[in-house]
């Protein structure tokens, strides 16, 4: 399940859809991704989050089935938010179920390295400063090259 | 024979501050047939263009897919070049 929207999402009915799917579940693991108040030093008011419409729910939906593909796991549901957001908003939720737990946490981990790095998000950040544009970090790259072995 | 290609074009984020604006349509110049050289026509309209169009790590969609500078142009309707990615 994909949902790109600028609504917040509920952690508790995600979590539940994940938990009621299926009596063969045996663990869930979740992540929440929330917008932080710094950022390379600054202070951060607001952020504003641009998207691809079409082309980025595509995107998460191959990072899904690549994951379904990769690990044995029962289902895999991502929200993303867009349009302007506060410090300690929700920002995205990556909720992963599976009959044992060594998948669902690797898959969660992969599905939000990828996520990072090829879904069409764009952050700008409002600071004391004024507006820029959030650069990407080297560091996410790497997360994401160490699954290609 | 070939119909003269229309392209939506479009820009996402930094690129679209910088060239000021996010979209617009273009009929294929003679002797652009991939990406790269699409890129590089929109680089021969000035600094602004050449600057933005440089942006490190820069993407570029066909259809909704990254894909390579050397991909072909004829018979698509849609590009995008934007910077890289930054959600989560």
């Amino acid at each position: 399940m994909i949902l790109v929207q600028e609504a917040d999402f509920n952690t508790q009915t995600q979590y539940e859809a994940l938990r009621q799917d299926s009596p063969k579940i045996g663990a869930i693991v979740t992540f929440v991704g929330l917008m932080r108040d710094f950022n390379e030093g600054d202070d951060v008011s607001s952020l504003f989050l641009e998207y691809y419409p079409g082309m980025t729910e595509s995107v998460l939906e191959d990072i899904r089935e690549q994951a379904m593909q990769r690990w044995s796991l029962n289902q895999v549901r991502i929200v993303h938010r867009v349009g302007e957001l506060a410090p300690s908003d929700q920002i995205v939720f990556v909720g992963v179920s599976s009959a044992h737990r060594g998948e669902a946490f690797a898959a969660c981990e992969f599905v939000m390295d990828f996520l990072k790095t090829q879904a069409p998000f764009w952050k700008r950040e409002q600071t004391s400063k004024g507006q820029r544009w959030v650069e990407a970090r080297q560091s996410d790259d790497s997360a994401a090259d160490r699954w290609k072995s | 024979m070939s119909s003269p290609n229309t392209l939506k074009v479009l820009f996402f984020a930094r690129l679209r501050d910088d060239l000021d604006t996010n979209e617009e349509s273009l009929v294929l110049p003679q002797g652009v047939t991939t990406v790269g050289q699409l890129k590089a026509y929109l680089c021969q309209r000035g600094e602004q263009w050449q600057q933005a169009l440089s942006t490190q790590g820069l993407f570029v969609a066909v259809e909704q897919k990254v894909v390579d500078w050397d991909t072909p142009l004829q018979g698509f309707e849609e590009v995008a070049f934007f910077p890289p990615v930054t959600g989560g």
